[in-house]
């Protein structure tokens, strides 16, 4: 083992960590946007609003994420280029963040709806008592408290998130760990440049974990 | 003049009826109590009002705007009708002072100035003007009921509906609730009451209505409803005999 040329290596291992973490970030935001707008659907009095709602997260959480990431990889230019009639060259980086935003969402969906059902009903009436319409009692009334219960969880969902990242080396993005392997590959030091790779994954994902863990039982009491 | 008028009114849940016919009538200024064992439709009956349970037959007018009407804005309706819970339902992610001012400044319109002078006006009404900053959490049951009240009356209603609020409070906090609800009525608010406080109704109350099994069994005027209780269908004799124990 011999793990000196990992030092030499870091900026481009950092390059690569920018980009596995920007679409991380990315991915988290859009993921629980899509996700809420997706939970309020599925609790919609209106069945073909809840129905299609429905669907979409139990596709979305019965296919592997690979899949999603290589189909929206040949999907999104086709599609835009279908509804402009123009072709638009969209990178891997936009096409791997669809992917991984369509695909969370459905998980977040879950966690969301999970969220706003812990508040009680009277909290809802109590809203709609003052005046409140629906958007507004969602947004001023139920979502900020189903946010702070469930904040754990959606960084539980985050974490798992960020070790999926790297599944978009089948598409040819220099994310962390394909940096990392593309740099042992040319630095012939595969093994420890991946075995260092792996190091970073876990101390980042348990550490994060171990606070999440905390901060669960901080907002429990 | 009828404020709360309510007409022939019919509930189910599925197969299940909730409510059966009802009709009574809240004149401007009048306080109705209403009582009922568990499970008669006391809340279910009260809610229809405000529109948080609709109903599938008859109709209920509030200052003679019909609130089964599709076409009625029920926001709008409801911003006019104070109600105060079991339960409270303060926003416990909002401070004492945001409860009373939200939905005076999100569905009223009314400046921060204006919706703050208010809240503090009631909020010292209900005595409770040094808790402002605090947050919900941090006050007794009977604290919260208070503010609840003090948030309903800053929107300036024109009635309020209570159901049952002392029945989830301790019993020593039971009267601070209760004497702001006498001065309320003292002062001619219309309120129309679910609870089982029988000293409150014989202070207070114009008239008491008796349901059971989802239909107004009794509903007459005070000293009629305690004067002769012989008089009394079996049901409210019964129900009666067993809450006059306590
Ligand atoms: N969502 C619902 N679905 C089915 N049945 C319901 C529902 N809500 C209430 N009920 C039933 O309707 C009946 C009337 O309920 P309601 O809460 O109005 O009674 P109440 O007189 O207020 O009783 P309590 O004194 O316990 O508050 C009860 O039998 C209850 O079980
Ligand atoms: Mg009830």
């Amino acid at each position: 083992m011999d793990f000196s040329q990992i030092i030499p290596s870091l900026p481009s291992l950092w390059d690569g960590m920018k980009l596995t973490l920007q679409l991380l970030a990315l991915a988290v935001l859009g993921g629980i946007v899509l996700g809420t707008v997706l939970a309020l659907a599925r609790m919609s009095s209106n069945t073909v609003l809840s129905g299609l709602a429905k669907a979409y997260v139990n596709y979305f959480r019965s296919i592997p994420l690979l899949l999603v990431i290589t189909w929206f990889y040949l999907a999104v230019p086709m599609i835009l280029n279908w509804i402009t009639g123009e072709f638009i060259a969209v990178g891997a980086f936009t096409s791997c963040l669809v992917a991984f935003v369509m695909f969370e969402a459905a998980y977040y969906c879950e966690i969301v709806r999970a969220g706003i059902q812990s508040i009680s009903k009277g909290q809802l009436n109590a809203a709609y008592a003052l005046g409140m319409n629906y958007g507004q009692a969602m947004r001023l009334i139920m979502l900020p408290q189903a946010f702070r219960k469930m904040t754990p969880l959606l960084l539980q969902q985050s974490i798992i998130l960020f070790q999926d990242t790297s599944l978009v080396y089948a598409v040819g993005l220099i994310d962390f760990l394909n940096a990392a392997r593309a740099r042992g590959d040319i630095m012939g030091q595969s093994h420890e440049f991946l075995i260092f790779a792996g190091a970073v994954y876990f101390v980042i994902s348990f550490g994060a974990s171990t606070v999440v863990k905390r901060l669960q039982k901080r907002l429990a009491v | 003049m009828s404020m709360i008028a309510i007409k022939n009114v019919s509930k189910w849940y599925g197969d299940f009826q909730v409510l059966t016919d009802c009709t009574t009538d809240v004149k401007k200024g009048e306080v109705v109590v209403v009582c009922g064992p568990s499970g008669s439709g006391k809340s279910t009956l009260i809610k229809t009002v405000n529109a948080l349970e609709p109903f599938q037959k008859g109709e209920i007018f509030v200052d003679g705007v019909s609130v089964g009407d599709p076409k009625t804005d029920l926001p709008k309706l409801r911003a006019r009708i104070g109600m105060v819970f079991q339960n409270f339902e303060l926003f416990p992610h909002l401070s004492i002072t945001e409860n009373l001012t939200i939905a005076q400044q999100r569905v009223l319109g009314r400046s921060q100035d204006e919706a703050m002078q208010k809240g503090m006006h009631y909020l010292d009404r209900v005595g409770l003007k040094a808790q402002a900053g605090k947050f919900p959490g941090q006050l007794s049951g009977g604290q919260q009921q208070r503010v609840a009240i003090a948030r309903a009356l800053a929107m300036d209603p024109i009635a309020m509906l209570f159901d049952e609020p002392t029945s989830a409070l301790d019993p020593e906090m039971v009267n601070e609730v209760l004497d702001v609800m006498v001065e309320l009525a003292h002062e001619g608010m219309t309120m129309m009451c679910v609870t089982h406080e029988m000293g409150f109704a014989r202070k207070v109350a114009d008239r008491v209505i008796f349901m059971d099994r989802g239909a107004i069994v009794e509903d007459c005027e005070k000293e009629e409803f305690f004067g002769d209780i012989d008089a009394r269908s079996e049901r409210a004799r019964h129900f009666l005999s067993k809450i006059l124990q306590h």
